[in-house]
């Protein structure tokens, strides 16, 4: 196959609307068996020696606070495709994810404040990595209003896709705010921690599924929103032409 | 060069005389300086403690009030779509804009900051470093606003909608100028803060006439 068409399945809107068809709905069932199963071993890993039964809360909070932060990567990489090679495509696939991220970073920290009040002692503090995700969510909010105020669709798409470039500076800072501050929240002990601070394998397995299940959830989400907009575009081109019969 | 500097004295002059210039900024600034004590209790200590740090936000409120038409006009009556066919570039124009704006209103109420302070009871020692602190934050602030400005460029309900997009943008200089105000307050290392508060505001400048100039022809388009 010529390496020009190894993406067509992305780019050509027919072969997407195929492609997905199928992706979304097997990204949904891999999702919803991985969250399965996820869960059970969730319920099944021993209580760790400091939080007790919270722990458990790993396992749909960490998933759910880098989804918010991998989507926003998403958002900027598809706003950088369309603004660049002013594709369709790439459009939709950023305007489709916008809401769907800021519910992921809305479930991120609720999941969040329900773990900090037993561990912390309160819902919400004013900690660097809480704040920034909470400007995260701002920035997907500022995003949909932009988007929405706008009447020109062109217009709102090519201005909504500069600001989520502008908003993409964010991401690196939300990282690093954690290392300025450096407060109450820890800092990361998934797998790319130093040795002696990692997670143990007992618990690694619950927390890897569960992150598969919450990507898988994203991906199977984003498909089918993708596919309504193409849809909604659709129909809205029928409609012109029936309009234009009509006359 | 020459074009530049035409566009910077035509943006102060109009900045200087429209409405007041800077005293509507500063009026507005003085309003939310004025009810801050009557929201949270005027208990000297409790205020002193959050005097510089309401001083450095309503700063920032001020600036991004008086910066939403910023292109707006030129947008309305058509200067925009001359200036983009003039010799200078359409980036060129919005820098010239965001400096005029800094000068005509983020240079005042960065002299008027530390008299808010004063009066909320903030220590004298900290005023130096207020004044710094918002003239390289208004600068940021300038550059940021004119960003959200550009882009909600032809949309029906400006202000709130430019707000809701530049606010998030200006949390990282609210909070590196805090922590270099409250670090200096407290007698604890401070410099950290404000050089950061200096390369994130050295970034907007750099960078954020890009993101204007494409801003402006895409609404132009």
């Amino acid at each position: 196959m010529d390496a020009r068409h190894t993406f067509d399945f992305l780019t050509n809107p027919e072969r997407f609307m195929a492609f997905s068809r199928w992706a979304a709905p097997l990204l949904g069932v891999l999702s919803a068996i991985a969250a399965a199963v996820g869960l059970v071993l969730t319920f099944m890993v021993p209580e760790d020696y400091q939080q007790g039964d919270t722990v458990r809360m790993m396992f749909i909070h960490i998933p759910a606070a880098s989804l918010s932060m991998f989507i926003y990567l998403c958002l900027g990489v598809a706003s950088l495709l369309s603004l660049v090679f002013r594709h369709v495509l790439a459009d939709l696939a950023a305007q489709a994810c916008a809401p769907i991220g800021a519910i992921y970073t809305v479930l991120a920290l609720i999941t969040g404040s329900l773990w900090g009040r037993p561990m912390w002692g309160t819902f919400w503090v004013w900690d660097a990595r809480l704040t920034s995700v909470l400007v995260l969510l701002l920035f997907y909010l500022g995003y949909m209003a932009l988007r929405g105020a706008l009447e020109d669709e062109q217009k709102a798409a090519r201005s909504a896709a500069i600001l989520a470039l502008v908003g993409v500076i964010n991401l690196p800072i939300v990282k690093f705010s954690v290392d300025w501050w450096n407060t109450l929240h820890q800092g990361s002990s998934t797998f790319l921690a130093d040795k002696g601070d990692h997670l143990p394998a007992i618990y690694a397995w619950p927390a890897a599924l569960m992150a598969l299940a919450y990507l898988g959830g994203f991906g199977a989400l984003w498909l089918v929103r993708i596919r309504a907009l193409v849809w909604r575009r659709k129909a809205r081109s029928l409609a012109m032409k029936l309009a234009e019969s009509a006359r | 060069m020459k074009a530049f500097g035409v566009l910077l004295r035509r943006e102060l002059s109009l900045a200087w005389g429209r409405g007041g210039g800077p005293l509507l900024a500063l009026t507005f600034y003085a309003c939310v300086v004025v009810l801050l004590p009557m929201a949270s209790g005027r208990a000297p200590e409790r205020l002193a403690a959050i005097a510089p740090g309401i001083a450095w936000l309503a700063l920032a409120l001020a600036a991004l009030l008086s910066l939403e038409r910023l292109f707006e006009r030129d947008y309305e009556d058509g200067t925009l779509d001359l200036l983009a066919l003039g010799p200078a570039p359409l980036e060129a124009v919005a820098v010239a804009k965001c400096l005029a704006q800094w000068l005509a209103t983020g240079a005042p109420l960065a002299l008027a900051a530390p008299v808010a302070a004063l009066m909320l009871g903030a220590d004298l020692k900290v005023m130096p470093l207020l004044v710094l602190c918002a003239l390289i934050g208004g600068l940021a602030f300038a550059f940021l606003g004119g960003l959200g400005a550009a882009l909600a460029l032809g949309s029906k309900r400006g202000g709130l909608l430019v707000a809701v997009i530049v606010l998030p943008l200006f949390a990282p200089p609210v909070i590196f100028g805090a922590g270099a105000l409250d670090g200096y307050s407290a007698g604890l290392p401070w410099t950290s803060g404000l050089l950061l508060m200096l390369a994130y505001c050295a970034g907007a400048v750099a960078l954020s006439p890009l993101a204007m100039g494409a801003a402006c022809r895409n609404a132009l388009d």
